[in-house]
């Protein structure tokens, strides 16, 4: 039984640390700032907005997890979500704009795996061009403009996305526990999550033993697009607004929260709940830094300061050091020679 | 067929397990296969048998769809395999242990041995983990003899030793009870015992009247268990020999020919 439990823990000693992260992160603003975070107001506050940065963090997951990366997630998200806005204020139909929305993001993500898989460009290179393509298209098409999406308030769709369930909790926090618990469920326990991870872990021997190695890496970048999408209209949706920048500002906070999450750059491994975690720090960082009374000029510091503390501890962990038996063993050697 | 060759007195009675005609592959100006035919009877035994570079692993990569050959085509009990994938060959019962195993080294020993082929609740695609986990314990113990205490499923395959890693290449091979399992220089990395136990593993899967092509620099391996050999040379066939006309010597003798001239006298 307690070996059993030890191989649990060893197991998830990745998870663990985050986990203690957010821990540490959370008691140092309660102690900094009780009567703020003692209350609900700031736990509602980042329930209606972290939930948009989480939901492209778990989506981008799987690509960093296949050894790829997808930088034109945040364009996707604008062109998307400028696409939204537009069919919806020309046909004032709301359903069929968000289906149009979701198939835009898809085909963008298509054509991304189709330039990756079959052509053969890196996925860093080609997505950067995708990042300013997208965008440039947002800008020429609504020539910078913004549109309103007032008229969607009140609809059922609207209710289901961005509402406030009993008045209380955004509905988009609710999207996002289910999206992570779906993404854990297929990288975890599903075939195709096994074979993203063989993928990413290595192409050639998957291919070897019968994995679509293609046809992984296409869903994956498909999904990307898709999520993408979908946070762009939620995003909008959550202000009314649709922005010509709508994205902007996504990129280095969502691929922050996977590595923090501790997700592998090298791929082949990777944590849905490391990234949901991460995504929760990432985004309560800002506020809490504000909130707990320290200087606003210390937000990006703070920022890499866990960036860089979370992915030392990963190292290490890769490297099978076992920093607390290290520590043991050479304070007993301390000790040794001091009886000497 | 070449005019040299010999066909196994098993091949001539049904029609064979698998027949590869005419088969050509090149990788860019390296020609690894030009034009070679090969047969594998019903419960036979075929030495695969060449010097580096002959195309031995490229001939084994066509014939499990890992690569797909230029020209030629490849029949599987008579009937011919038009889009031959890796999944097809594999359904339809062609197990592989590879030169270079196809392990996914971060991944731990449940996931590698049930690569490519998980056990799922049905259609749903969802992964019976438990009963992997089990699955792999057991095949490990009984198959390979893993004795290592403290050996689970959940072990990553990076840490193991050589031997460990080819223990579970081949373990896979087995699980899935295939008719034709193909072992490409299987013993490498092997110590003695463990290489022992895999020539009588050879042995055992001609006893399930099961068919194996078995690979590999060691003469005196093959020798001691297949029915017959093919000689490859640079992309061709060269030689096939019964095992019951060509003494061990006759055989070393040949091969050295081949090396020497490219051909057999
Ligand atoms: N992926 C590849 N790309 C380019 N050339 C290749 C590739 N695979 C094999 N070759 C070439 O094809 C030829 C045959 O290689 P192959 O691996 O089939 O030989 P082999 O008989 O298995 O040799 P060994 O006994 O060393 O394993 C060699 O010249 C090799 O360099
Ligand atoms: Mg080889």
């Amino acid at each position: 039984m307690l070996e059993k439990i030890k191989q649990k823990i060893n197991e998830s000693k990745l998870q663990l640390s985050i986990f203690g992260v957010l821990v540490i992160v959370f008691v140092i603003f309660i102690i900094k700032n009780p009567q703020t975070f003692l209350s609900y107001r700031i736990y509602y506050a980042f329930m209606s907005t972290i939930p948009f940065s989480a939901i492209l963090a778990l989506s981008l997951t799987p690509v960093v997890i296949l050894g790829e990366i997808d930088l034109s997630f945040p364009s996707v998200m604008g062109f998307s979500a400028w696409v939204f806005a537009f069919v919806f204020n020309q046909t004032n139909n709301i359903y069929l704009a968000f289906v149009i929305c979701l198939a835009v993001g898809m085909f963008a993500g298509f054509i991304n795996s189709v330039l990756i898989v079959r052509v053969g460009i890196p996925s860093l290179i080609l997505t950067i061009g995708m990042m300013f393509m997208w965008r440039g298209l947002v800008y020429i098409a609504s020539a910078g403009q913004g549109l309103s999406l007032v008229g969607t308030k009140g609809t059922i769709l609207y209710k289901a996305l961005v509402g406030r369930i009993g008045g209380q909790v955004p509905a988009q926090a609710i999207w996002a526990v289910v999206i992570a618990i779906v993404f854990a469920l297929i990288l975890n326990r599903h075939r195709f999550g096994a074979h993203i991870l063989y993928t990413g872990d290595d192409a050639v021997s998957a291919k070897m033993m019968g994995v679509n190695v293609a046809k992984v890496k296409t869903i994956v970048f498909m999904q990307v697009g898709v999520c993408a999408a979908f946070v762009g209209v939620l995003a909008s949706l959550e202000v009314l607004y649709l922005w010509a920048s709508t994205g902007e500002g996504y990129l280095m906070k969502s691929l922050a929260s996977v590595f923090i999450g501790g997700t592998s750059v090298f791929g082949g491994m990777g944590t849905i709940f490391g990234t949901f975690v991460g995504a929760i720090i990432m985004g309560s960082l800002e506020a809490g830094i504000v909130v707990g009374g320290i200087s606003g000029f210390w937000t990006q510091f703070i920022f890499g300061l866990v960036i860089v503390i979370s992915l030392t501890i990963y190292a290490y962990m890769n490297k099978r050091i076992n920093l607390g038996r290290k520590l043991i063993s050479s304070i007993k050697s301390l000790f040794g020679r001091a009886k000497k | 067929m070449k005019d040299n060759a010999v066909i196994s007195p098993t091949t001539l009675v049904t029609t064979p397990l698998v027949k590869m005609v005419n088969i050509h592959k090149s990788y860019g100006a390296v020609t690894a296969l030009n034009g070679v035919d090969f047969v594998i009877g019903r419960n036979e035994i075929v030495g695969l048998i060449g010097d580096n570079g002959a195309g031995k692993s490229t001939l084994i990569k066509v014939l499990t769809g890992v690569e797909k050959q230029d020209e030629g085509k490849i029949y599987w009990k008579g009937k011919e395999e038009e889009k031959h994938t890796v999944e097809n060959s594999r359904n339809i019962g062609i197990e592989t242990v590879f030169q270079d195993r196809a392990l996914a080294e971060k991944q731990n020993i449940w996931r590698n041995l049930f690569m490519g082929r998980e056990l799922t609740y049905g259609r749903t695609g969802f992964i019976k983990i438990g009963q992997s986990q089990k699955e792999a314990i057991k095949l490990l113990k009984n198959m390979i003899g893993f004795t290592q205490s403290g050996l689970t499923a959940n072990l990553g395959v990076r840490g193991l030793s050589g031997g460990e890693k080819q223990g579970i290449a081949i373990s896979r091979a087995l699980y899935f009870d295939a008719q034709l399992i193909i072992l490409d220089e299987p013993t490498n990395n092997l110590s003695l015992s463990e290489t022992n136990k895999v020539l009588d593993f050879v042995r055992g899967v001609k006893d399930h009247g099961k068919s194996c092509i078995f690979i590999t620099h060691s003469i005196y391996h093959v020798y001691s268990v297949a029915d017959r050999f093919v000689v490859l040379d640079r992309g061709n066939t060269v030689g096939e020999f019964l095992k019951k006309d060509v003494s061990l010597d006759g055989l070393v003798g040949k091969l050295e020919y081949v090396a020497k001239h490219g051909v057999l006298a």
